[in-house]
Parts: structure tokens; C-alpha cells; sequence
């Protein structure tokens, strides 16, 4: 029954629930960004800030959130739902987790919209920050980038748990009634999450990465495209959206103290572009930014960087996504390192097809191939043996999303579609990523032209000690465990602990009377 | 945070008495994981019992400001949590959990005392501020109490060390789930306040966030049962401090 709620308080119980819904999803997709995120209090109300929380707005997952809501709200039997999913390099896939914003029937007539609810979808959002970073998942996220990513898709309507596997968990956020119903918030997780050990990650071994950033539908009913889980700063300059429907709404809230039936609520509409995505701080700026980013800046149309990630927080290295394979253009990406690189294919046909499909991601302007050194051992695994593979079905136009492998990518980007800078610029940084490669031996095969020279650190004096840096490491390979942990100190027997109880207990109980004066003298 | 006169009862009994809601938690960690564990959970539970600064206007109303928030990775526990983005109030809670760990120089009741594990509890009290009339003093009534029961192991080796990491992580987790259910049940929680009785009702000494008021009192006890000294030790303190 609406009739109980005033014209404004619904109308301001939808727009709650629309940017509630909004500002979910952002959570959800900024958590499994693989980033530490941070933002600021400010003790100064902006306007832009909803439900008094800083909360940064991506444009992208904005704008797919309100194309998957398409002007509708959650209501019963029509719920928004965040998939999160994770994708190997091989091309696996796996459904991570499904958060549900749903609406059930149960109302609460008595509640106050303004107030209440809004201050209630407020703690909501809170305990869905600290729940988003408490489920598996979320480990898994900051270790994306070299051997799989994360990707995100968001659909209203029914939710699908069948991809979860078996024996999956669900962790509920929060509930918050509303006089239309109430809204609650859960996250369905997998957890057999087994074969997809981290071990199983290290023996996987990484496969030449192709740099194809475009997405393709996945033929799924009611189904939407799947978006990685990464973003870059400030590259956006030509980011062209379609125009956002809706201006963006402005929250100013004013509370009241005085009772309920004088509560002052405004919202102002403000017509103001969307700024570009500020996610400061805490986004590493890769390594590799130098040539690479050039590169990719060229090239790029009017693109958000969504194909760019930020993946280990160790490397910083850039992890990039190819999308859908036309299955009419198998061998395009065929392009091992060996063979010297290959052309680059002019504008994606299989953009045409797909245009509309497209979320606002315009694709890069060509394939971008880059080919590994030949020196490089991990680089046998064609993309082609998996492109071929994948692009038997049309089901699987989705499945070839390849991750560049940081050697290949550091080695040798000569034979890139845009003439990146100087390789030379890479080398420096080839020892430092290498070291943390995957199995590091690409790092040997690399360095035949390498010069041995007399190293002197400089906190290895000849004066003080006289060894070189070697020696000292060598030497200091295996120390001695620490007397304080070692068993002999560290594991009295509880046996004799008990024995020792005794005697500490009667001397305690000997100063009791001492104890009791002294807290009489202090009352 | 505010003072109040420590009464000769424990927090426990008293909230009982007041009917405050208490939730208490277990939570059994090695010796350099106290501090982080405790920050967490603290940390989880201040997040969602702060608002932004109200600022107040003509005809009673007012304007609340911004939360931000940041994560926050633990150095020896496989874990992250979500904290309010202050420093203040970061600084002040590492203040009140350090002292939550006696320093080494006390062997005999440090918490990590080689050969004896230890237990102890931290106390997370959010009250009101009733005004009395001089010459008594406010009367402070708690609403909420959360209790954080740790039990502090030794570790022999590494490896356990590392299981202990993960494990440790885990039960985090399960925790953090924990208090956002008790979160979730919109109990009560005191009305919004007019502008002379803000301070009341919220800490809002700090700059950029406005917690409800809270105080956070700790005990601990290792195996010998010297939890007498310890809880001395703070009555004086804190009687001295008004």
C-alpha cells in the first residue's frame, strides 16, 4: 500500500534506493579492484557524497550498473545482482561470488524515510565495505593480474547461483525495511574453490599475452558482458560515455533534530559531466607506465583504460585483457615471439558486429601484438593453440581474454603496432621484474650479453669486515635460530608450569589481606 | 573519549544492569598478532559508529559530513579490514590497544611471557553523558559494550607461525561477519541529539569524523592470576586522570 507514503517521501525512497543500488555496486567492483582503496572524510558536506560516505564513482560501473537497471528499481523477484568471477590465463573461468541487492514484501509503514532509512542504508553500505574484504574473494583480487583476473558482470532480475559450485555460503550484509518493502543485501560464495589453488597458478605457466581490449556479449540470456576488475587513472582524457540519461543527482541532506514531521530533506539536481575517475593514492602507477602507457594512449580512441590493470601490488605491472575472438578471424592472433612478430590487423571487424553490444568500452584501434624475446623459454604456448580451441563455439567468444606475461612485454615491444620508445628504457627493469617472475627462468636466458663487474655495495666495507657482498650473503644465508624461540626456552612443559602453581598461588594468597586493605583505601 | 568515574563494579555488571546490549568475542592469536587483531576489530566496530561531523543550522537542523574510509592490510595475520579514514581516531585506538600490551620490561605480567600463555580482555563501551546537577558528576550509561577476549599462544616454530597466520585470518573474517550482524539488527541507538546535547551523545573532539562516545578499558590475566595488579594499576590511573 503506497497511499501511507507522501508523494516526496516516495519520491525520495526511489532515489535512495537507486543510488543505494548504485553505490553497491561500485563497492563491490572497487573491492575487487586488487587495490587498497582509500578516500577521505571531510567534515564539510559535498554534495555529491551519498549517504555520507565518501565512495568514489567509476564512470564505467556506473554506467553498466544503470544499463543493467535500465530505469528500474530492485523489487520482488527482481533483484541486481554483481557477479564476480575469476579468469585464468588458459581462459578458465570461474563464478567467485554473486551479491544480491533484492526487495522482499515486508514492509515497515513506520519507519521514516528521510531519516531512518537513509541512515540505515548508510550503515549498510559500511558493513557491505567491511564484508566485501572478509570473503575469499577478496584475497584472490589482490593477487590478480599475472595468472588470472577478475572480472565483474551485473544483471537485474533473477538470481543465478548455479554457477557457484557446490556447497556454496552466503554471508547477509544487512537488511533494511522500508515502507515499499525491504531491502536486502547478501553475498552467495564459493567455496570449493580447490583446483583453483594458488599453487596451481605457479605451474600454470604464463602464456604470450595479446593486447586485445574489447568485449564481447556473452550469449547468455538476459546475460550482460563481463568487465574486468581493474581501472587506471588518468588516462581517460578522451573517455566518451554515452551521455549519462539522468543528470547527476545531488544529495544535500539536511537532518533535524526537531520532531520527525518537521524533518528537512532537499535533493538538488545538479547538471554537472561526470569527472573523470579519480582513484588516487592507492593505484600503483605501473612500472612498465613509460613505454607501455605511450603506447596504449595512441592508440586508444576514446577509451577508458578499463583493459589496463594494476595487478600485484608487488609489481605493479599492467595486465591486459584481450576480449572476444571473431570466430571468422581465428588466426589473427597468432603471434608467437618467434616468428618475429606479425602485422597488426586493422580495426577489429568484429568490433562492427559487436558495436552495439558494446558497453562503452570502444576497442583499440588494432590487435596490438607483442612478441616475446626468443630467448624467452615461458613463451612457447602459442595464443594461438588456445584461440583455436576457444573459437570453435560461439559460446566461447568471450573466453580468450589472454594475460600478458610481464617478461615477454618488458623484452621486446619493437614489433608493436606503435612505436613504443626505446626497449632500452625496459631493460633496467626487466632484473627487477624478473625476479618475481613466474618461474624465472626467462631471467637467465636474457642475460647472456651481461658484463660481470666488481660490485661494491655500500654497507659492505673492506675496513670493517672483509667480504664482499656475496660472501656476506652466503654467509648469512642460514642464520642460527633465535634463542627466544628456540623449543629449549620456549616450550616449558605445561607439567611444569602446574608444578610452579602452587607456590605462586600461596604467595598470592598470602598478600591478599594486603590487596583488599588497599583497594578499601581507595574507595 | 570520555571520562567517567570508574565504579567499583566491572563494565560487565554494570551494563547488565543498565540493559545495554553486549556482545563479546573470542579470539585466540600469537603474541605479535594481539595488536592487529584487536585494531581490527576495533576499527570494524567504530566504522560503522561514526558518522560524519554534524554541523548545525538555524532552526535545528543539520548537515552531516563525509566518512572516508581505507584499507588496511595486517602485517602478521593473513588479513585486511576497512577503517575509518582518520587519523585521530587511528592514533587514539593504537594508544589504547598499545597499553592493552604491557611493556616488555614487565616480564612477569607481559602477555608474552615465554612459557605461559596469557589471556586478557579489551572493552569497547559506547555510552551516554547524563548531566547531574553539581555536585555530582555525569552519569555515564553505556549502550553498547564489546568485549574482545584474547588468548595469547606461544608459537614454537615457523611453520606453526604460519598456520597461525591463516587461521588467525580466518577467524577474523568470521568475526568481522559477526559484528556487522550485530550491526544489521538496527537496535537501539541513541536519538540524534540537539546541538547542546551533541557532545552528549558523540566524541566530537576529533576533526574530520564524529564517533559516538566511547571508552575502551582492558584487563589481563596470564596463568598466575595477576589480574588484581593490573586492574589496580588502571583504577588509580584513571581516578588520578579526573
Amino acid at each position: 500500500m503506497d497511499t501511507d507514503l507522501s508523494s516526496q517521501d516516495r519520491k525520495d525512497l526511489d532515489k535512495f534506493i537507486k543510488f543505494f543500488a548504485l553505490k553497491t555496486v561500485q563497492v563491490i567492483v572497487q573491492a575487487r579492484l586488487g587495490e587498497k582503496i582509500c578516500t577521505r572524510s571531510s567534515s564539510s558536506p559535498t554534495g555529491s557524497d551519498w549517504f555520507n560516505l565518501a565512495i568514489k564513482d567509476i564512470p564505467e560501473v556506473t554506467h553498466e550498473a544503470k544499463k543493467a537497471l535500465a530505469g528500474q528499481l530492485p523489487a520482488v523477484g527482481r533483484s541486481m545482482c554483481v557477479e564476480i568471477s575469476l579468469k585464468t590465463s588458459e581462459g578458465d573461468s570461474m563464478e567467485l561470488e554473486i551479491w544480491c541487492l533484492e526487495m522482499n514484501e515486508k514492509c515497515d509503514k513506520e519507519i521514516k524515510v528521510s531519516y531512518t532509512v537513509y541512515n540505515r542504508l548508510s550503515l549498510l553500505l559500511k558493513s557491505l565495505l567491511a564484508i566485501t574484504r572478509v570473503t575469499p574473494a577478496y584475497r584472490l583480487s589482490r593477487k590478480q593480474g599475472h595468472e588470472y583476473v577478475i572480472l565483474y558482470r551485473i544483471y537485474f532480475g533473477e538470481v543465478q547461483l548455479s554457477g557457484l559450485g557446490e556447497g556454496f555460503q552466503t554471508v547477509r550484509v544487512g537488511t533494511v525495511g522500508t515502507p515499499v518493502g525491504t531491502i536486502t543485501l547478501s553475498c552467495a560464495y564459493r567455496i570449493n574453490l580447490a583446483f583453483m589453488s594458488t599453487r596451481q597458478f605457479e605451474r600454470t605457466p604464463p602464456i604470450m599475452g595479446i593486447i586485445i581490449d574489447h568485449f564481447v556479449d556473452r550469449p547468455y540470456p538476459s546475460s550482460s558482458p563481463m568487465h574486468p576488475c581493474n581501472y587506471r587513472a588518468g588516462e581517460d582524457n578522451g573517455a566518451v560515455y554515452p551521455s549519462v540519461e539522468d543528470s547527476q543527482e545531488v544529495c544535500t541532506t539536511s537532518f533535524s533534530t526537531s520532531p520527525p514531521s518537521q524533518c528537512v530533506f532537499t535533493v538538488t539536481k545538479a547538471h554537472f559531466q561526470t569527472p573523470p575517475p579519480v582513484v588516487t593514492d592507492t593505484l600503483k602507477v605501473p612500472v612498465m607506465g613509460l613505454a607501455f602507457s605511450h603506447q596504449l594512449s595512441s592508440s586508444r580512441l576514446s577509451y577508458q583504460p578499463a583493459a589496463l590493470g594494476v595487478g600485484s601490488a608487488d609489481m605493479g605491472y599492467p595486465v591486459l585483457f584481450a576480449g572476444g575472438l571473431n570466430a571468422a578471424h581465428p588466426h589473427q592472433l597468432i603471434g608467437p615471439g618467434k616468428e618475429g612478430g606479425v602485422p597488426p590487423v586493422p580495426s577489429q571487424p568484429a568490433h562492427g558486429t559487436q558495436a552495439d553490444q558494446e558497453r562503452m568500452c570502444t576497442p583499440l584501434d588494432g590487435v596490438h601484438y607483442s612478441a616475446a624475446t626468443p630467448s624467452s623459454s615461458e613463451d612457447t604456448e602459442t595464443v594461438s593453440n588456445s584461440s583455436e580451441g576457444k573459437c570453435g563455439s560461439p559460446h566461447d567468444l568471450l573466453e580468450t581474454i589472454f594475460i600478458r606475461k610481464v617478461g615477454a612485454f618488458v623484452n621486446k615491444p619493437i614489433n608493436q603496432v606503435n612505436p613504443p620508445d626505446s626497449p632500452e628504457t625496459e631493460s633496467p627493469l626487466q632484473g627487477s621484474l624478473h625476479s618475481e617472475g613466474s618461474s624465472g627462468s626467462s631471467a637467465g636466458n636474457t642475460h647472456d650479453d651481461f658484463v660481470m663487474i666488481d660490485f661494491k655495495p655500500a654497507f659492505s666495507k673492506d675496513d670493517i669486515l672483509p667480504m664482499d657482498l656475496g660472501t656476506f650473503y652466503r654467509e648469512f644465508q642460514n642464520p642460527p635460530q633465535l634463542s627466544s624461540l628456540s623449543i629449549d626456552i620456549g616450550a616449558q612443559s605445561m607439567a611444569e608450569d602446574l608444578d610452579s602453581l602452587p607456590e605462586k598461588l600461596a604467595v598470592h594468597e598470602k598478600n591478599v589481606k594486603e590487596f583488599d586493605a588497599f583497594v578499601e583505601t581507595l574507595q | 573519549m570520555g571520562l567517567c568515574p570508574s565504579t567499583s563494579s566491572g563494565p560487565r555488571s554494570r551494563a547488565a544492569a543498565m540493559n545495554c546490549r553486549a556482545e563479546v568475542l573470542e579470539v585466540s592469536v600469537e603474541g605479535r598478532q594481539v595488536e592487529e587483531a584487536m585494531l581490527a576489530v576495533l576499527h570494524t566496530v567504530l566504522l560503522h559508529r561514526s558518522t560524519g561531523k554534524f554541523h548545525y543550522k538555524k532552526e535545528g537542523t543539520y548537515s552531516i559530513g563525509t566518512v572516508g574510509t581505507q584499507d588496511v592490510d595486517c602485517d602478521f595475520i593473513d588479513f585486511a579490514y576497512v577503517r575509518v579514514s582518520s587519523e585521530e581516531l587511528d592514533r587514539a585506538l593504537r594508544k589504547a590497544v598499545g597499553e592493552f600490551k604491557p611493556p616488555p620490561c614487565r616480564p612477569q605480567d607481559a602477555l608474552r611471557s615465554s612459557g605461559s600463555d596469557g589471556m586478557g580482555q579489551i572493552s569497547l563501551e559506547f555510552y551516554q553523558k547524563k548531566k547531574s546537577r553539581w555536585p555530582f558528576s555525569d552519569e555515564c550509561i553505556p549502550w553498547e559494550l564489546w568485549t574482545i577476549k584474547v588468548n595469547v599462544v606461544n608459537l614454537a616454530n615457523e611453520q606453526e607461525r604460519q598456520i597461525c597466520r591463516e587461521k588467525v585470518g580466518e577467524k577474523l573474517c568470521e568475526k568481522i561477519i559477526n559484528i556487522v550482524e550485530v550491526m544489521n539488527r538496527h537496535e537501539y541507538l541513541p536519538k540524534m541529539p540537539t546541538q547542546s546535547e551533541v557532545d552528549n551523545v558523540f566524541d566530537t573532539s576529533l576533526k574530520d569524523v564524529q564517533p559516538y562516545l566511547y571508552k575502551i578499558s582492558y584487563q589481563i590475566t596470564d596463568t598466575l592470576g595477576t589480574s588484581v595488579t593490573t586492574t589496580m594499576r588502571r583504577l588509580i590511573k584513571d581516578t588520578l586522570a579526573l
